[in-house]
Formats: structure tokens, C-alpha cells, sequence
């Protein structure tokens, strides 16, 4: 065991162990702050796999905005919060579905590489200028699609929080 | 220590040291301090008058909006970084695809402007 592989089980069963309690907690709010625990570790995980920029992504725009956005939204619709008793909560479709990605995911990765080995030495540091090489060479056609995947939901947010488009306003 | 691991082990350190001051401080918190909980102590307090009613809280869709506008351009901004650190060297091509990019989403942040999202109260 090299301290990557020890970092990596850690940070790995912290993640998973926060993801289990974002779906048994009964408290939404604590769901959402178990999911920064288990966002922030995977974030650790692609920091010892020398992903640099995609982890600093990850608790940029994953810790840092889509789970604001997910207390908003919880705030939005089940404010003021407590104990929820009434979450529903379809365990054994649940343990397929998510069992069954996670296995089958892991299949196919272990069939990818086998017992191939990269050392952490060998491998080119997936840092900013990595990934904008790969981003703006290869890849440049999804990048400008996801441009517009972005625009369409904000224009899809802002067409259903604004009741007033598309009619005329009446209130206020 | 060295190397790419190394680099990041002074933040590690910087983590761990930060976890054991917190459970000290709330140690020793919890070993100095009294402990007579009661049940006046609990209630919520509310300028020394008992609270009446129950509890209550509003949350507006304009906190959604702007944290979901938040996300948007943070999503936007995380390409800038590695943009930045090469379009010195793949040329004019690469400019213009950012270009494009940040040009269909400030239509984005120009329809949000029409909508008068931008504006907290409405003119």
C-alpha cells in the first residue's frame, strides 16, 4: 500500500460513508450538508489521483454552488425545516438502481485496465494547462454545446420563477 | 516528503492541524464549562417576551434565481482558468472559442436583464 492507495480507501470510504447518510438522514438540510462531506472528499480522491484543477472544480462549483442552489431549493419548498417524516423513500428500487450503476461502473472499469499499473510518478498532472490543451484542441465542439446547455437552463430557471412571463403582470 | 503529493502535504498538515484545534477547543470547552440545562434556557429567545406561535420562515424564488445565476457564470469562469493558460500559445482559434462561449451566455445574463431578474424590487 503506497500513500496513494491509503489516501484514496480513506477519502473514498468517508465519501461513501456521507453519501449513505444523505439518503437515510430524515433532515433535509442535514442531507445537503452530507452531500458537501461527500462532495468535498471526492474532491480529495481527484486530488491524490493528481486532478488537480477538476478537484479545486469540484469544491468550486459542486461544494460551492449546486448544493447552495439545493438548500435554496429545499428552502423554497419545505421551509421552515425540521425533521421530515413524510420523504418517501423506495428502498429496494433505490438499492438496485444505485447498486447496480455503482457495480456495474466498477465492471467496466476493472475491465478497462485489469491489473495494468500507473505509477503516480508516470502520469502527466491533470493541472489548468492540461485540461485547456485537451478543452480547446479536442474537444471544443462540446465545449461551445455546453454553452448553450447552460443558457437554456437559465432561461428554462427564469421562465418558471417568473410567473409574470409570458403575461401580462397583474400583481403588484 | 516530495513531489506532486508532497506539494499538497503541507495543506494536509495545514487540515489536520485545523480539525485538532477545533476538538480541543470544544474539549476543553466541554470539560471546564457548567452544564445545568433547562428547559427555560431552550426556549427561542425573543427580546426576554415568552415566543407565541409557531415557527415560521419565508424563502423567495429570487434567492433561487440569483444563486442559480451564481452557478452559472461560477461554471463559466472555472473554463476561464484553464483557457488562460493556453490561448498564448494555440493562437487565435482558441480566443474565439472562448469567445463564442462567454457570447451565448452573456445572452443568458442579457435575457435575465430583460426580465427585470437582475432588479430585486420591482420598478
Amino acid at each position: 500500500m503506497t500513500v496513494t492507495d491509503v489516501l484514496v480507501c480513506a477519502l473514498g470510504a468517508v465519501s461513501l460513508g456521507a453519501a449513505i447518510r444523505v439518503v437515510t438522514t430524515n433532515q433535509i438540510v442535514r442531507a445537503g450538508l452530507w452531500l458537501v462531506v461527500a462532495l468535498g472528499a471526492l474532491a480529495g480522491v481527484y486530488l491524490v489521483l493528481t486532478a488537480e484543477l477538476l478537484a479545486w472544480v469540484q469544491v468550486l462549483i459542486y461544494v460551492g454552488a449546486v448544493v447552495v442552489l439545493m438548500l435554496f431549493a429545499v428552502m423554497l419548498t419545505r421551509a421552515p425545516i425540521g425533521r421530515s417524516d413524510d420523504l418517501d423513500r423506495p428502498r429496494l428500487p433505490a438499492i438496485l438502481v444505485g447498486g447496480g450503476a455503482g457495480l456495474g461502473l466498477a465492471a467496466v472499469l476493472a475491465d478497462a485496465y485489469r491489473w495494468s499499473y500507473i505509477g503516480l510518478s508516470g502520469v502527466e498532472p491533470g493541472n489548468a494547462e492540461a485540461l485547456g490543451r485537451e478543452v480547446f484542441t479536442g474537444w471544443a465542439l462540446p465545449f461551445e454545446v455546453l454553452s448553450v446547455l447552460l443558457l437554456a437552463a437559465l432561461v428554462g430557471a427564469i421562465a418558471i420563477s417568473r410567473p409574470e412571463v409570458g403575461e401580462r403582470r397583474e400583481e403588484s | 516528503m516530495d513531489g506532486y503529493l508532497g506539494s499538497y502535504a503541507t495543506l494536509g498538515i495545514l487540515l489536520l492541524v485545523a480539525g485538532a484545534f477545533f476538538a480541543v477547543a470544544y474539549t476543553a470547552n466541554r470539560l471546564l464549562r457548567t452544564n445545568a440545562p433547562s428547559a427555560a434556557k431552550s426556549t427561542t429567545y425573543e427580546c426576554g417576551l415568552d415566543p407565541a406561535g409557531g415557527d415560521w420562515a419565508q424563502a423567495q424564488i429570487r434567492y433561487y434565481v440569483y444563486a442559480f445565476l451564481y452557478a452559472l457564470f461560477a461554471v463559466e469562469s472555472v473554463f476561464l482558468f484553464p483557457w488562460a493558460t493556453v490561448f498564448d500559445a494555440l493562437g487565435m482559434i482558441t480566443v474565439a472559442e472562448m469567445g463564442v462561449f462567454v457570447a451565448v451566455l452573456a445572452l443568458g445574463l442579457l435575457y435575465a436583464w430583460r426580465k427585470g431578474v437582475l432588479s430585486w424590487t420591482t420598478a
